[in-house]
């Protein structure tokens, strides 16, 4: 692995460490996930506990150790989603992509997320796939963008 | 962008910049809120930009892409200054028709105004729509008026003349003087008063001092600090850099929720061009003062939005509080002396500074001054942000600005102040809303979220969801709310499965007292309120899961049956078509009817039946 992106992510950042939370964002955000060397070299070279960085990895949840799917797919479980119907949309993905909050699918396609508010609250329920936003989600609807990447993905033989 | 090194370049900027301005004939905003996103307001503004540049008449058009303007339901917004039209659910398609017919000939163009369901009129100007109409949009407001990633604009509509005036027209004291005789409490729920936080942290000495601006907006259902941020950052800034003039601040930061990446973008740009405009860093204005701002990043942590937590992950911990004896103003991060407000709260000051405590503490009730924005959602008509006087109603909110229920089903509740708040039953909606009022009813004001809920929202399914919305984001740190809200969930869980008894809810609420009494943060101390307050107002409902076995709302699905009304189905087969277990059955044209041992109760059929003919219960 060259780690190359991880020793100018912490140069950008001046290895300080209250740009701890912005270092790993942007180490996922090339990696897709937080590789385990990448967080040796961050301890290291912020001169932290590799146990601490470790921690601030695992307790936050937007971090990932284990690599994520090319698509990203959220839902959204806040109040004003919640009493919207937005667990029906959570059922009907987990059925879709037979995963769990949280989990990848084998092939490495999608990632499942199930979030506690993205603050998109006025068109609930909503859902966040790859950037962008669909609000006033049902479960046949949200069926719906999954056929839609995957059309895509058939018409682009595979490359997406 | 020349450098402003005196109150007279400043003012020289804003003069050419309204000079600038002045050449256009009509501005076209077009909203880019993240409501607005979701309804595809990007490809508008983009079509905007295609037609408008092939024209020649394009040099006397100004395009602006701004912040939320509120009515979220309603987008994509678009609006036509001078004459102030306002068009709704604008479409790609509709572009070329807006600029050939409205700002070429002046004429309407009646489908895409706001349809007022009340008179059935239709209505041309924002103004006189119901939702903004009982509005006081005095910190939201700008966000229609500029662009958020331009620092022109918010010069332009006297942006950074409050800084100036703090700068060389007041004392340090004198600032902090004012801010507490306005009365201005902090917008994230808890009211504390402003001017007095800010008095103590002036008085506690140091070299270095910490101003903070929380926009960890984690509560589910609000987004107000994202939409400021997002739309109007310049506002922001400028507050606390008279914050950081008044306590002597010396290095700021804004710490914002990982989810919300445009709010850290706009923020980002905003304190790169004040920098580059001399009104951030050294020698702000030309001046002996000094101070810079940089963003933190969240990680997706609820329990951040309290302070000390939020302290821990700005300085790379993990995020758990710790106890507050020792107040942040005397050691906050890095154990400096730390200020600490909400966005909202920062975005407030330069409206205080410019036009005097008097004025602001005229608005509002005698505790709780100004206005405060709220994000109204949930099953109510028009939902979006709305920012009103304190001390309007519930029902005000609700029914006026809000249009009232939203699907024929009665509204029964208001959930306020996230999961740390209550909900507030129908026969109260006509409290005022302030900091006070909706403590006294065992809510709270928290950061503004307004959930409506209507006969269709079971309490039971309620309270449970944020006993396990507070227990998956407890940190862990101590015993009451790590254990105490496990088991709360536990009792919930059973009550809305059926399986518990009547000894269930004696149980319940001494749990919760004990969690309210004995945790160690806010987190802990408030996360009974959502199921105490559920209880007071609402205990039939849970006594009806309990010896009723039934689910009042028919939301929690072990109780519930679906069915279908042999009279009404018209046998269409689109319930059997959308079934996800086949569990429908019967003959085209012919009445159908469901199986019960297969149905997984999902609703899938209720939601595409035309004709109604599905029921639950």
């Amino acid at each position: 692995m060259n780690f190359e992106q991880v020793e100018k992510i912490i140069d950008r950042h001046q290895e300080k460490r209250t740009a701890l939370i912005s270092i790993l964002h942007e180490i996922q955000d090339h990696y897709n996930h937080l590789p385990e060397k990448a967080l040796r070299k961050v301890a290291s070279r912020l001169k932290m506990d590799l146990n601490d960085v470790y921690g601030v990895a695992t307790f936050y949840k937007s971090f990932s150790l284990l690599p994520k799917g090319k698509h990203s797919v959220t839902v959204c479980l806040g109040t004003a989603c919640h009493v919207r119907g937005g667990q029906k949309i959570l059922k009907e993905l987990k059925k879709q992509l037979n995963i769990e909050p949280g989990q990848t699918t084998p092939d490495k396609e999608y990632s499942l997320n199930a979030v506690n508010c993205l603050g998109v609250c006025a068109i609930g329920p909503v859902m966040f796939v790859d950037g962008k936003f669909y609000g006033e989600m049902n479960p046949l609807k949200a069926r719906k963008v999954l056929e839609t990447i995957n059309n895509n993905k058939r018409k682009s033989g595979g490359k997406s | 962008m020349n450098k402003i090194n005196s109150v007279s370049d400043l003012k020289r900027w804003k003069k050419d910049i309204g000079k600038k301005q002045k050449q256009f004939k009509t501005i076209v905003s077009v909203c880019g809120g993240t409501g607005c996103h979701a309804y595809g307001c990007k490809k508008v503004r983009d079509q905007f930009a295609k037609v408008i540049k092939k024209d020649k008449v394009g040099k006397k058009i100004r395009l602006r892409f701004t912040g939320c303007r509120g009515l979220c339901e309603r987008g994509p917004i678009v609006t036509i200054q001078p004459q102030g039209i306002f068009y709704q659910r604008v479409q790609e398609k509709d572009v070329p028709l807006i600029l050939s017919e409205t700002v070429k000939k002046g004429k309407i163009l009646s489908h895409l105004l706001y349809d007022d369901s009340v008179t059935k009129r239709k209505v041309t100007s924002e103004k006189k729509i119901p939702f903004y109409k009982a509005q006081n949009r005095l910190v939201l407001g700008n966000n229609g008026l500029i662009e958020p990633t331009s620092i022109e604009d918010y010069i332009g509509i006297g942006g950074y003349s409050a800084l100036s005036k703090a700068l060389f027209h007041m004392r340090p004291e004198q600032i902090v003087d004012e801010v507490k005789a306005s009365g201005l409490r902090g917008r994230g729920g808890a009211g504390f008063p402003t001017g007095k936080k800010w008095e103590d942290c002036r008085k506690t000495s140091g070299d270095t001092k910490y101003i903070i601006c929380n926009c960890d907006e984690g509560d589910p259902g609000a987004y107000m600090d994202r939409s400021l941020l997002e739309g109007n950052p310049h506002s922001v800034i400028e507050g606390m850099i008279i914050g950081a003039y008044a306590i002597e601040g010396t290095h700021g930061y804004i710490y914002v929720r990982h989810e919300y990446p445009l709010a850290c973008k706009n923020a980002e740009t905003a304190i790169k061009q004040a920098r580059k405009a001399g009104l951030l860093g050294k020698n702000v204005l030309g001046s002996d003062f000094s101070f810079d701002v940089e963003i933190a990043k969240g990680g997706g942590a609820f329990v951040c939005g309290e302070s000390t937590a939020l302290i821990a992950s700005i300085e790379g911990r993990v995020g758990e509080p710790r106890s507050k004896q020792i107040h942040l103003v005397e050691q906050g991060l890095l154990g400096k002396p730390t200020n600490l407000n909400n966005v909202e709260t920062w975005a407030n000051v330069p409206l205080i500074i410019n036009k005097g405590s008097k004025w602001f503490s005229s608005i509002g009730t005698e505790k709780s001054k100004g206005t405060k924005i709220f994000s109204l959602v949930g099953k109510v008509k028009n939902t979006g942000l709305v920012e009103v006087p304190m001390g309007i109603t519930l029902k005000e909110i609700i029914f006026d600005i809000g249009g009232g229920q939203q699907d024929g089903r009665k509204i029964k509740a208001v959930q306020t102040g996230g999961p740390s708040g209550g909900c507030i039953p129908a026969s109260l909606f006509d409290l005022p809303v302030d900091f006070d009022s909706l403590t006294d009813v065992g809510s709270m004001m928290g950061s503004g979220g307004m959930i409506v809920m209507d006969e269709g929202t079971c309490m039971v399914d309620v309270a449970k969801y944020f006993v396990h919305f507070l227990q998956e984001e407890s940190c862990g740190k101590c015993l009451p709310c790590r254990e105490g809200l496990k088991r709360m969930g536990e009792i919930l869980d059973r009550i809305t499965e059926g399986k518990a008894d009547g000894e269930s809810l004696a149980l319940l609420e001494e749990l919760a007292e004990v969690v309210k009494d004995t945790s160690l943060c806010g987190l802990g101390k408030t996360a009974p309120n959502p199921v105490l307050s559920a209880l007071g107002y609402f205990r039939p409902e849970f006594e009806a899961h309990i010896y009723q076995k039934r689910c009042p709302a028919a939301v929690c699905t072990p109780l519930i049956q679906y069915s279908i009304s042999e009279n009404d189905c018209i046998g269409c087969g689109a319930c059997a078509k959308v079934c996800p277990t086949q569990a429908i059955k019967g003959e085209k044209k012919q009445s159908h009817f469901i199986l019960a041992e297969l149905c997984s109760k999902c609703g899938s059929c209720m939601d595409v039946c035309k004709v109604g003919a599905v029921m639950v219960q």
